[in-house]
């Protein structure tokens, strides 16, 4: 049954990678900034999912690091360009 | 490790929670750009952040545990991760947008 394990993997990773091409056009559009931090917020949250993909295809736990960097990564950034739009700084005296 | 080592009762319920998963994500994302306005478009992409980050992830740890033979359980530190951050940034930029909204 490894086929289709292989081919479960394959389907989720078109899936992630058009995910990621939606959410890049959002981040371009995007009218407003909350519009491009929201889908920037979006986007590592896709990459994280696909990094995890290949951990699975390929039977490693490399890729498990990568995903836990990326996932606290992108939230210290989001969270960071939030209080931004908020306040108009990041770190208040 | 061989790679000819999944048993099938690992690898069908594994099969069935990536294909959910990543439907559930391309769903999301679609959804962030088909929506009208910004408050409508808060919505969607939390289905990925949840429902997608928990399926692939329970894969994960059900296709590790039955390639290495043993419980293989760090990945559920992501799963934290995700769970307690996902609504801080909703909240801090739902306060942005009505912020410069006004």
């Amino acid at each position: 049954m490894n086929g289709l394990l292989d081919f479960a993997t394959a389907f989720a990773a078109i899936c992630f990678v058009g995910a990621m091409g939606v959410t890049t056009i959002r981040l371009f559009r995007g009218p407003s900034a909350q519009d491009r931090v929201l889908a920037f917020d979006t986007l590592y949250i896709n990459g994280m999912l696909f990094l995890l993909m290949l951990g699975i295809r390929s039977r490693s736990t490399v890729y498990f690091d990568m995903a836990l960097l990326i996932a606290l990564f992108g939230f210290v950034s989001s969270a960071a360009f939030a209080k931004f739009l908020l306040r108009g700084e990041v770190i208040e005296p | 490790m061989t790679p000819d080592a999944i048993p099938s009762w690992v690898s069908v319920p594994a099969a069935i929670l990536l294909i959910a998963g990543g439907l559930l994500t391309l769903v999301g994302s679609i959804g962030l750009l088909r929506l009208p306005n910004f408050y409508s478009r808060m919505h969607p992409p939390t289905m990925g952040t949840t429902l997608g980050t928990g399926s692939v992830l329970l894969a994960s740890i059900l296709v590790s545990s039955a390639a290495l033979h043993r419980p293989v359980i760090h990945e559920i530190l992501i799963t934290l991760l995700v769970v307690m951050t996902a609504p801080v940034t909703a909240i801090l930029l739902m306060q942005a947008a009505r912020r410069r909204s006004r």
